[in-house]
């Protein structure tokens, strides 16, 4: 076991290009990135047995149980290779998730390898086969590893030849280890000094680095994470954000090793992180290129791109109280999600609340759980919606992230956002799945044999075709075996019409939606029936309309209520009935008036359930 | 004993907690031999309903005077005519009784015969109220009642031979199973009994019961309440018609023939209640007693208290209960006892629950219309929001 040297080469802003390894791992959730990343803290010494902890470098709770990484961060390990050199592998985490495609390229930008890692009893998955090829876009030296080959279901050599076949190098080449016992791992490492390429850069250049990720912390601020590729950053420069020009103090620079560690500076093909003071995420992002204030860059590096929502969700309260609540904490989470947009919205059906945008259905569901975890709310959220663009026959032009904001009037044409998708199979389920993507509007665009028995398939799909129960559909009919990775893809023009669902005359906002017009009867029927079964019979009959603009295409009648009276009551009876009695009154003040209708809040929440965004992907 | 003019009516519950069987439906407070287990007698369980009566006698005021009794239950003649006689006589004992009290108990149509009746007339007695549920015998199945069809009637008409002038027939319909035919039967019956009163419950699945487990199972279809619906107007048309009138939601009597005990309940008068898991009310305190026959048994032995809990009510409360109670009446309630709520009676009467001519017979009072009797919870709600 090695210790990091004292003084010289092992500072950093003071390290020699030469000696140092940039690279991130790219895996599948539960294929062991964690546990590796753990044994290699332990190999290069900077983390003792006695301090080391499961998934070290995941922090929020939410990723150490769900068992993903949403916020990466980089750590700088000190490895004596068997050159007798001691070198400086940053290894840089990337999130693992479709929604943070966008975050994953930066932090392979930041990279010169990748360590492509499977699982050697599962296979590759959709999500690693998409951010490989992104490594492979980006030229990052890739090597091939199959965890887990302790395990009694390994199957090494078929899971070899089927990454050999897609990175098109040899079988032998695929390096076998168990991040568990921690067997061939320090072989790993000795693999990544020796393939790796340096860091090149200008040293004696403007300073330029790229921001990979930003953090907010309670007590520092933001801390960002940045990757030098020219010049210098040294603690008494002033920086500059390029894309904005923002120019701030620097309060400190260091490296992760694994805490925090200030130093002088960071030289050409460092990682390590600054602290600016600033409080927001928003003005320190993802993708941004930071010079130095005084004779900075003049040209940024390539590859920013501001965040873009793609889906939209509304949230309220159940507790209309709440909102404040509500109000505060997305403001809270704000400050460390530069993804994440919302504005207040009203609903007539459901008070007050905020429409949110996302980058996907999993950055929506982990907002939406970190507001209930941590700050203790109870939410509704409304059915998930993508972005569409309307031109009106009169040529005016809107955009629509809510359904009641889909025009009435004479629409020319609508288009939806669309992407390319990747579904990763055993080829016993390619039936049923190249069925569902037909059904959701597919295009089929090329379909693989990775192996004899694992295909991979690639479709256009319109989002709003993924984010309406997608996911759920394609776990059950591939029994789970099946993953998915999708990227935007553009736009089309699709023929899609928004049904608005009426009780009792009066259309409920929270249940329109904008479907595909072959698809616009099947969803007000179905949509009709289960209000039917939620909501209680009233002292009149209440239509329940489903309707194209003016048209009706479903209609269910809830046949008004004749009885809602205690057969019995006599002495005994009365102390338990006036109970009841308060209880309901209580019950009554959590019912929404739509128009003449009670509809208890309960309804809403379960006649918005079916499409709530999937679980853990 | 002659009361003060001043005295305040009270009534008296007995609750005797025994049934030869218990039926599938019933979650009340009673228990068969096997379900009672040890430690109580059943042949001498009215000495400790007497002990009782001694202690309520000692902690009431002495200006009450009791206009009514009711021994319920359980099957209250399963104690046999002497011991509910000598409960009687304790209560004459202990009790001021106003004149013309009115002293009614609970009997199943198979625990009684002539002589009974004979001896209970003979003890004070005057009313008597028999559960028939129905003439069909495979809704009594379903119900898992014990008794034979006829049976009621022939224990009515016996009931009268003793010289009892108020009897009451207990219905209970929207059985599943039953048919309106079964129904109409059942009314048919009654009508032909010659009684004063019926009592016409909706069967409610209670929790907990043979009959829940049974719904649950699949085994019998949960009751419909449409079909509840027409069958209480049924039979409101037949005893309508048969002259007898509706004087609370659920029960019906021919002129001067109201049960007074449970008018006193519905007014929110006070009552004392004896017997294990009983009810009692004095001005705004509501008690009960423990539930088991043997904790309470052992109770009344030392000489404690059999009291469980009791609550003392807000003003809110009692206003909602006086609401809850008195709307369930055909004369209905006063507004003047009662924050009116305009709009709330505005709404209620053009849905046509609130019957608009009591209004106009007396601008402050409310009282439901026959849809109005079907929605009573509704209106109360309404009301009190």
């Amino acid at each position: 076991m090695t210790h990091p040297p004292a003084g010289g080469a092992w500072l950093p802003g003071a390290t020699d290009p030469a000696v140092i390894r940039n690279f991130c791992i790219i895996a599948h959730i539960d294929h062991g990135k964690s546990t590796l990343a753990d044994r290699m803290l332990q190999i290069t010494g900077v983390v003792d047995d006695r301090s080391m902890r499961a998934q070290y470098l995941d922090r929020m709770d939410i990723e150490r149980e769900r068992g993903i990484t949403i916020k990466s961060q980089a750590v700088r390990l000190p490895y004596e290779a068997g050159d007798g050199r001691t070198y400086v592998l940053n290894l840089i985490d990337t999130p693992g998730h479709v929604d943070f495609t966008y975050e994953v390229s930066r932090s392979l930008a930041a990279c010169e390898g990748a360590i492509l890692l499977v699982d050697a009893a599962q296979g590759i998955e959709a999500q690693t086969l998409a951010n490989l090829y992104l490594a492979l876009e980006n030229e990052l030296q890739i090597i091939p590893v199959l965890n887990k080959i302790d395990l009694p279901a390994a199957q090494p050599e078929k899971y070899a030849a089927e990454l050999a076949h897609i990175i098109g190098c040899q079988p032998e080449d695929v390096l076998k280890v168990s991040a568990k016992t921690g067997e061939g791992v320090a072989e790993l490492l000795q693999t990544a000094v020796d393939l790796i390429p340096a860091p090149i850069g200008d040293a004696d250049a403007p300073a330029r680095a790229m921001i990979f990720d930003s953090v907010y912390d309670t007590y520092r601020g933001v801390v960002t994470y940045v990757r030098v590729i020219d010049g210098r950053i040294g603690t008494r420069d002033r920086v500059a954000m390029m894309s904005t020009g923002a120019v701030h103090e620097l309060l400190e620079v260091g490296a992760i090793s694994p805490e925090p560690t200030p130093a002088q500076g960071l030289g050409v093909g460092e990682v390590g992180y600054l602290i600016t003071g600033v409080k927001d995420v928003r003005q320190s992002r993802v993708g941004d290129t930071i010079t130095t204030a005084n004779k900075g860059a003049t040209e940024a590096l390539g590859g920013y791109r501001d965040p873009k929502p793609m889906v939209f969700s509304g949230l309220y309260p159940i507790d209309g109280s709440d909102y404040p609540i509500l109000r505060d904490a997305l403001d809270r989470l704000k400050l460390n999600d530069a993804a994440l947009n919302y504005e207040p919205e009203t609903s007539l059906a459901l008070g007050f609340g905020f429409r949110c945008g996302f980058l996907g259905l999993l950055h929506l569901e982990i907002v939406r759980e970190r507001l209930e975890r941590e700050f203790n709310l109870d939410l509704i959220s409304t059915a998930p919606n993508v972005i569409y663009d309307v031109v009106m026959e009169d040529g005016k032009a809107l955009t629509v992230t809510n359904p009641s904001e889909f025009p009435d009037g004479k629409v020319a044409i609508v288009t939806e956002p669309i992407v390319k998708a990747t579904v990763i199979l055993p080829s016993e389920f390619v039936g049923t799945v190249m069925e569902l993507c037909q059904g959701r509007r597919g295009t089929l665009l090329g379909m693989d044999y990775l192996s004899e028995d694992r295909v991979e398939l690639r479709y256009t799909l319109p989002l709003a075709e993924i984010v309406f129960d997608f996911f759920d559909q394609l776990k059950s009919r591939t029994r789970g075996y099946a993953s998915l990775d999708y990227e935007p893809s553009g736009e089309q023009d699709a023929d899609l019409v928004k049904v608005d669902i009426l009780l009792h005359g009066d259309p409920v906002d929270a249940f329109s939606a904008i479907v595909h017009k072959e698809k616009a009867y099947s969803y007000g029927v179905a949509m009709a029936q289960k209000l039917k079964e939620l909501i209680p019979r009233q002292q009149f009959e209440v239509p329940i309309q489903a309707a194209i603009g003016s048209r009706v295409i479903a209609r269910e009648n809830i046949r008004a209520i004749r009885k809602d009276v205690l057969a019995k009551c006599y002495g005994g009876d009365v102390s338990r009935k006036r109970k009841l009695l308060e209880k309901q009154k209580e019950g009554k003040k959590r019912m929404k008036m739509v128009g003449r209708v009670e509809v208890p809040q309960e309804a809403f929440i379960a006649a918005l359930s079916t499409s709530e965004p999937a679980g853990k992907k | 004993m002659t009361a003060p003019n001043t005295a305040t009516p009270l009534s008296l519950y007995v609750h005797v907690p025994f049934c030869a069987s218990r039926c599938g439906y019933c979650d009340f407070n009673t228990y068969t031999a096997t379900e009672l287990g040890e430690g109580v007698r059943r042949d001498t369980f009215h000495e400790h309903l007497i002990a009782e009566i001694h202690q309520a006698a000692g902690q009431l005021a002495t200006n009450h005077q009791v206009d009514t009794v009711f021994f319920g239950g359980g099957t209250p003649t399963l104690l046999g005519a002497d011991a509910l006689n000598q409960l009687l006589a304790s209560i004459k004992d202990n009790f001021d009784l106003a004149p013309g009290v009115e002293v009614t108990t609970e009997a199943n149509p198979d625990s009684v015969d002539r002589r009974m009746l004979d001896d209970l007339k003979q003890g004070g007695f005057t009313r008597i109220s028999f559960g028939m549920q129905s003439s069909a015998p495979h809704v009594l199945a379903t119900l898992e009642r014990t008794h034979t069809p006829g049976a009621s009637s022939s224990a009515a008409k016996a009931a009268r031979a003793a010289g009892f002038k108020h009897i009451n027939l207990d219905l209970i319909y929207g059985t599943p199973g039953e048919s309106d035919e079964d129904l109409q039967h059942s009314l048919d019956e009654v009508l032909a009994a010659g009684v004063d009163h019926v009592s016409a419950y909706s069967l409610i699945v209670e929790p907990g019961t043979a009959l829940a487990r049974r719904v649950q199972r699949g085994e019998v279809p949960t009751p419909d309440d449409d079909v509840a619906a027409d069958r209480y107007e049924l039979i409101d048309d037949c005893l309508t018609a048969a002259g007898f009138d509706w004087y609370e939601v659920s029960n019906w009597a021919k002129p001067n023939a109201e049960c007074r005990h449970n008018i006193a309940y519905w007014r929110n008068a006070a009552w004392w209640g004896i017997g294990p898991g009983a009810h009692g009310h004095l001005e705004g305190r509501r008690w009960w007693n423990v539930k088991h026959p043997h904790t309470y048994a052992q109770r009344v032995s030392a000489g404690l208290s059999p009291m469980a809990e009791e609550e003392f009510l807000t003003a809110d409360q009692r206003s909602l209960e006086n609401l809850m109670l008195g709307l369930r009446m055909k004369a209905g309630i006063s507004l003047d006892a009662f924050p009116s709520n305009d709009d709330a009676i505005a709404a209620l009467t053009e849905q046509g629950l609130l019957d608009p001519a009591a209004l106009e017979l007396e601008p402050s009072r409310l009282a439901l219309t026959r849809r109005g009797r079907l929605m009573a919870d509704h209106v109360v709600r309404t009301l009190a929001a």
